[in-house]
């Protein structure tokens, strides 16, 4: 019994120096791969919560730039008004809703056509295509795709070669590491670059270090002094890239801020209730010789 | 165990009443309270317990996801975003479900390789093991239609090349294997008539494995539980009733197990799956790499081990049906490793096997992974159908002690004779 407790100590703790000893995955890329920095994010690890203005910031973003392409069907105007998202004023965003270019297709009305009419608080965020096929025919043949999803449906791989592989997982693990998403869309929005010699990008196509093939269709979204923030923040391409990510990774996840709370209560609950079971099955065992 | 008599004494007329009817209280006293447990059960035995409670939870949160989720090709995954966004708690539920699949495997991987350690396969527990083998299938099958119900990429793609699997047997009888694979997809691919009847299962199958639970712990009941030392409960002395003994430990074994599955639902729900079932199922765009949930990678490096499509199926399935025949594999007729000093190696060893053809699984089929796949398989099986039957044989075991008893207070204090009249009868 103790022997097994020292042994699974020492255990522990070898897993634990092996987690804390520097090793970043992002070096670990293979030739075909970009290293993929880990950014810091306020969501991060297991404390972190969205910051309000990034998110606020972050919309503005997407508002003036990606919306023009892309949309945010999973969710809907309410959202931005929700505790632990950007947590606009409901006014604003039944006013913003009102105005959103992108309108909702309803109906049959009474002589049985369908209509157009503005958005309300509850309606999805559209973007400016009906259709993937519309939105083909005006890109030149590229899907610009929904982005209500996209900070869980990309990652950062952890492309290292065993036995190194498996102690970035337990460092993930550990750390709690969940933002390979925001992570690769920082990457992204900050990886044009111009191609190195030898290299021809195809037409209408663009160069960018992070994108697994590294040429892809859309054209650079993002430079400085494009969106004119309010706060005081630099208008820079890092900034906007930050803050765009961020605002991307609550659209993906917005009940963050709730699940890392709960989170804690629950772990708290379940470590006190763990040790006071232990004591009590010591005290049980303790009538008996084991 | 099977003739040991419950204790139970009704403490009310309506219970005596009852009970001269319907005996239930009195089968639940017997086998889950006063049931003789070895008194030298480690945390290792608390793995049954936390698996009852694994499928008591995926049966109750999956019900309440059923609630909400929309089995058809066009509705599927953006119910579940529904679920994630507009329930409510239903990003919780769902992070549940989710990450509750693997926490099941995490616990009946450590049940069955507790089982290899100390020999529970062995006489007369090979129906218990059998059907134990028999849940691990059943298992399986509804983990994998389970992970096709959200209709990401990973979980259309995974579908079709697990589906199209049996079109190998096309290379036994000509026409069989499309036939089957036709017959599984309701159609000439995967589509939402698949979704729909893989719904069907997948709600299904769990109140199978419910009742093969039954038989599983009947079984155990009527062998008794095996234990550390491998040996059987000779004297009094050498078990201690179930409660509060066992229980007391079981629910530390539970709720220390629970903190992990909370660390994953609510800190890492996302980090056990893939991105690419965030993106919905797209028949046309097939994702670089197809990998199936982390539970499978060993048994998808088989696969993609042999050269020979059928071979791999055949290997893969094989390397699950082999557990059905460890009974009589192994020829040892001691069961615990803790006694078997070459055998407790070649064990730990298969445990190394197993974890790199998990690893091996996730990598792509190229070059030097498939060799190292293809040397891991050689040594999977070889554990089984070499290592068991041959060490065996020409091991020499180590003393084993006269009882569980000694086994627990060594044999300076307590024989047989000493034991007999040990402690838990002062309780």
């Amino acid at each position: 019994m103790k022997k097994a407790t020292y042994k699974t100590l020492a255990l522990t703790a070898s897993l634990l120096a092996a987690v804390v000893a520097p090793g970043h995955a992002a070096e670990e890329g293979g030739e075909a791969h970009h290293a993929i920095e880990h950014q810091t994010w306020s969501f991060g690890g297991f404390t972190g919560q969205f910051d309000k203005a990034q998110l606020q910031r972050g919309f503005q973003v997407y508002k003036e730039v990606c919306s023009a392409c892309h949309g945010l069907k999973h969710l809907s105007f309410r959202n931005l008004a929700e505790p632990g998202g950007p947590e606009f004023p409901e006014a604003s965003v039944k006013a913003l809703a009102a105005e959103w270019p992108n309108r909702i297709t309803d109906g049959p009305d009474d002589s049985g056509k369908m209509f157009e009419r503005p958005a309300k608080l509850s309606d999805p965020i559209l973007g400016p295509y009906k259709n993937d096929k519309e939105a083909r025919a005006a890109q030149n043949g590229a899907l610009p795709p929904d982005l209500s999803l996209i900070a869980k449906a990309r990652s950062v791989h952890n492309e290292a070669f065993w036995p190194k592989h498996v102690l970035l997982m337990a460092r993930d693990i550990v750390k709690g590491y969940q933002e390979g998403g925001p992570d690769y869309i920082y990457a992204l929005m900050t990886g044009y670059k111009e191609p190195p010699a030898g290299v021809t990008v195809a037409e209408g196509m663009h160069y960018n270090v992070a994108f697994p093939s590294k040429q892809l269709a859309m054209p650079p979204p993002l430079a400085d002094d494009v969106v004119a923030y309010e706060d005081g923040t630099p208008t820079k391409v890092a900034n906007y890239a930050q803050d765009v990510s961020a605002f991307l990774a609550w659209a993906a996840d917005p009940s963050l801020n709730a699940r890392k709370r709960i989170g804690w209560q629950v772990l708290l609950y379940l470590l006190i209730t763990t040790t006071l079971l232990y004591f009590a099955k010591k005290r049980i065992w303790s009538k008996i010789g084991h | 165990m099977a003739n040991h008599e419950s204790t139970y004494e009704p403490k009310s007329a309506v219970a005596k009443w009852f009970d001269e009817r319907l005996p239930v209280a009195r089968l639940m006293h017997g086998q889950f309270v006063d049931f003789p447990t070895p008194r030298n059960l480690n945390y290792l035995w608390t793995f049954g317990g936390i698996l009852t409670f694994c499928l008591a939870a995926q049966i109750l949160t999956g019900v309440v996801l059923a609630m909400h989720y929309q089995p058809s090709a066009t509705g599927a995954f953006d119910s579940i975003e529904h679920i994630r966004r507009n329930v409510n708690y239903g990003w919780m539920i769902r992070n549940m479900h989710a990450v509750g699949a693997s926490m099941f495997f995490i616990a009946v991987y450590a049940h069955i390789f507790r089982g290899l350690y100390y020999g529970s396969y062995k006489a007369p527990r090979e129906v218990l093991w059998i059907i134990g083998v028999l849940i691990f299938l059943v298992m399986m099958a509804t983990a994998f239609m389970g992970y096709t119900l959200p209709w990401g990429q990973m979980s259309f793609w995974g579908a079709t090349v697990i589906t199209n699997l049996f079109s190998s047997l096309d290379g036994i009888v000509s026409g069989l294997g499309t036939a089957i694979v036709e017959w599984l997809w309701g159609g000439y691919s995967v589509s939402g008539t698949t979704l729909n009847r893989f719904f069907s299962l997948h709600y299904l199958l769990p109140f199978v494995i419910a009742g093969l639970v039954v038989l599983h712990i009947w079984a155990l009941h009527v062998a008794g539980q095996n234990n550390p030392a491998g040996l059987d409960i000779k004297t009094k002395s050498d078990s201690v009733p179930m409660h509060p003994y066992a229980t007391s430990k079981d629910a530390v074994g539970l709720f220390a197990f629970l903190l992990l599955f909370a660390w994953f639902v609510f800190f890492l729900p996302d980090y056990l799956g893939h991105s690419d079932n965030y993106i919905e199922a797209n028949p046309l765009v097939t994702p670089p790499h197809i990998v199936p949930e982390w539970y499978f990678l060993p048994f998808y490096a088989i696969l993609r081990a042999i050269p020979s499509k059928l071979g791999g199926v055949i290997a893969m399935f094989g390397s699950i049906v082999v557990l059905v025949f460890v009974p009589w594999l192994d020829t040892s007729r001691v069961r615990s490793a803790k006694y078997r000093p070459i055998f407790k190696w070649f064990f730990w060893f298969f445990v190394f096997t197993c974890l790199a053809l998990g690893y091996l699984g996730a990598m792509p089929a190229e070059g030097v992974y498939v060799f190292w796949a293809r040397i891991f398989t050689v040594l999977y099986f070889a554990f089984f159908l070499l290592a068991m039957p041959i060490i065996g044989i020409i091991e020499t075991p180590k003393r084993l002690p006269q009882s569980i008893t000694e086994s627990v207070l060594g044999g300076g204090k307590s024989g047989v004779a000493a034991g007999a009249t040990s402690a838990p009868e002062r309780r």
